[in-house]
């Protein structure tokens, strides 16, 4: 069974973000890393196997040339290979460009089961594995609270956690699997590991090896273009009380004055 | 200019009917508030997608919505997402629909993701606003983790914008509602995730809690499961929703379903009150755009005092009980 983890390097969250001229977020200037909700992705795929699903994993990303240290990251986890997709005319690319790009890839590398974060920390759109199953024609299953693979029956069984319900969800392989981060804690690597991992085999690939055209992908054939972006202007700060017994009463009477009480 | 607006769909939420309580089906707020929306944009029309009993369709009506298309068949209750992609796509090949309006949570996004995919459509999610422009509708986003405010327009396609709850708010604006069904053949690749149980959840009796005016949320600082005991007091004296931080659902002190964040809910109520919180950026991503905030916490140098409108730096435990107090006796 092949099993392809998707990943993502992303900007690191607690820096300062900035924005470049062309209103693409500016990620050579923040220190990047592997985002944190795609390392429990990458946990439940070595944990299959750990638990004795014989399977390869292959992580497959997307990005500029730094984001191959996502890659290693989850490399240093566990698994067998990575796949990084690398090309100057992505920069730029919307959901669906990257989503394009990324079923080309899958098909490129052949699968059974994708494994996705339950978002991106930076995007946060959580459509991607959406529009990838679209892409594919497979069934998806987002916001996985565990997952259980049964090779022989060739499904996939995924227990959801929603407003009101939960819910029990089976689909036939393939399918894409999408995980959140109540699915287990993500294991540190050891020294060791993150040696190992950097040996296992990463394979780039360009948009030609994918059969997309440029045209087809960044800034120009974007289905949404951003007008503006600007901070958030920040809050007047408001007024502090120490709590000497009275600060109920302020809470009362401001909540009052607003309407609220 | 003489053709009539084009449509905007409104994908509508609904809670169906409950036969056991004769509690007959409503309309989620959120719904409501995209139908606001779409009549800045054009001729608002909604989907059903399940049953959509009378009360339902009236209701959808009073809020604008001159055509409610309704697919009802098993598929859309039985399968994930899929068949409401189908559902969409089919009511938008039948050529009028110039935008599609879907709620920005798990679900819409999703069903929005593949419409998109589908039509060749440009999408925008978590919208805070959207207006009419020149060229289409202007969408206002919170990103990265809401610390900016992005506009963008959709360039390609028929545009798919997934809007916030309290993005709009509900406004009556009576028509003479018209049902049409919809028939649907469901694609295969639609029918691959089955849903085998499905166990509804207690209902808390409080408002939900994306489209609650007010939400009281607990963290660490409430130190217990009981102790969230004043944190709902709080709530139930003030009409609103309980929430909670991931450091509190993570003990299992409150259900994940209330998580406040970039991997819980995203909030915007008119009040948010945080108790023992201390405002980590993750947090602070789901609640920032709520309109006024308290805060409430022991640590006077806890950034969730730089949101805060009002701060009280003190107990929780002490302070909750005492503005309840407070409240009750303003009111007797
Ligand atoms: C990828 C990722 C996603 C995340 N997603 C989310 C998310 O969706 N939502 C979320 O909330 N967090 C999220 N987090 C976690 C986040 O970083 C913080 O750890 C979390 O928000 C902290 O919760 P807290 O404020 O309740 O706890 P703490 O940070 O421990 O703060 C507790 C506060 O309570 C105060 N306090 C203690 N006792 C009292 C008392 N008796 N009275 C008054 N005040 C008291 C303390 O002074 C302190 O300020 C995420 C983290 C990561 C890495």
């Amino acid at each position: 069974m092949h099993v392809v983890v998707l990943v993502k390097h992303v900007p690191e969250p607690t820096a300062t973000w900035s924005f470049a001229d062309d209103l693409t977020l500016d990620r050579a200037a923040v220190e990047g890393r592997l985002s944190e909700l795609d390392e429990y992705a990458v946990e439940q795929a070595v944990r299959l196997v750990e638990s004795g699903l014989d399977a390869r994993i292959t992580y497959l990303t997307l990005g500029p040339a730094k984001a191959v240290e996502g890659l290693r990251k989850a490399l240093s986890m566990g698994g067998d290979d990575g796949v990084h997709v690398v090309d100057p005319a992505v920069h730029g690319s919307d959901a669906l460009a990257t989503s394009l790009v990324l079923a080309k890839a899958l098909q490129h590398t052949g699968f059974d089961l994708v494994l996705a974060g339950m978002a991106s920390t930076d995007a946060e759109m959580s459509v991607l594995p959406a529009m990838l199953a679209e892409r594919l024609g497979v069934p998806q299953v987002t916001f996985g609270g565990d997952l259980a693979v049964d090779a022989a029956a060739g499904t996939v069984t995924v227990h959801r956690d929603g407003d009101d319900a939960t819910e029990e969800v089976v689909a036939a392989l393939p399918a894409v699997v999408s995980v959140t981060d109540r699915t287990g804690q993500p294991r540190y690597p050891s020294f060791k590991a993150i040696m190992a991992g950097k040996k296992k085999p990463v394979q780039t690939l360009t948009l030609a090896d994918l059969g997309v055209a440029p045209e087809q992908v960044g800034a120009a054939a974007a289905g949404v273009v951003v007008r503006s972006v600007a901070v958030r202007p920040p809050k007047q700060a408001g007024q502090v009380v120490v709590d000497d017994g009275t600060a109920a009463a302020v809470v009362a009477d401001f909540l009052v004055a607003r309407g609220f009480a | 200019m003489s053709d009539p607006a084009p449509q905007v769909l409104v994908l509508v939420e609904t809670v169906p009917a409950d036969p056991a309580t004769g509690r007959s089906g409503t309309v989620r707020r959120p719904s409501l508030e995209q139908l606001t929306v779409a009549r800045r944009l054009g001729t608002p029309a909604a989907l059903v997608c399940g049953p959509a009993d009378d009360d339902v369709v009236a209701v959808l009506g009073q809020h604008g919505a001159a055509t409610v298309y309704v697919v009802d068949a098993p598929e859309v209750g039985g399968y994930l997402v899929g068949p409401k992609v189908d559902a969409v796509a089919a009511v938008v090949d039948r050529g009028d629909v110039g935008c599609v309006l879907v709620t920005s949570n798990p679900e819409g996004k999703e069903v929005g993701g593949r419409v998109a995919v589908r039509l060749g459509s440009g999408i925008v999610t978590d919208a805070v606003d959207v207006q009419a422009g020149d060229g289409g509708p202007v969408a206002t986003q919170a990103v990265v983790a809401g610390q900016w405010l992005a506009t963008s327009q959709v360039v390609r396609g028929v545009p798919v914008i997934a809007v916030r709850p309290n993005a709009a708010p509900v406004e009556p604006a009576p028509v003479q509602a018209v049902v049409e069904k919809v028939d649907v053949t469901f694609a295969p690749s639609s029918l691959g995730a089955r849903v085998v149980s499905r166990t509804p959840r207690a209902t808390t009796g409080r408002p939900e809690l994306t489209a609650a005016p007010v939400v009281v949320a607990g963290g660490r600082g409430v130190g217990s499961a009981a102790g969230f005991a004043v944190v709902e007091a709080l709530a139930d004296a003030l009409g609103g929703a309980v929430g909670a931080s991931r450091a509190a659902t993570d003990e299992s002190w409150y259900g994940h379903q209330f998580q406040i964040g970039q991997t819980g809910k995203t909030v915007a109520p008119a009040l948010y009150v945080a108790a023992g919180i201390s405002g980590a950026i993750q947090h602070r991503a789901g609640m920032q755009s709520a309109r006024t905030v308290v805060a409430v916490n022991k640590d006077a140098k806890a950034p969730i005092f730089a949101l805060a409108d009002l701060g009280v730096v003190g107990d929780l435990h002490t302070v909750l009980p005492q503005v309840v107090a407070e409240i009750a006796r303003r009111r007797a």
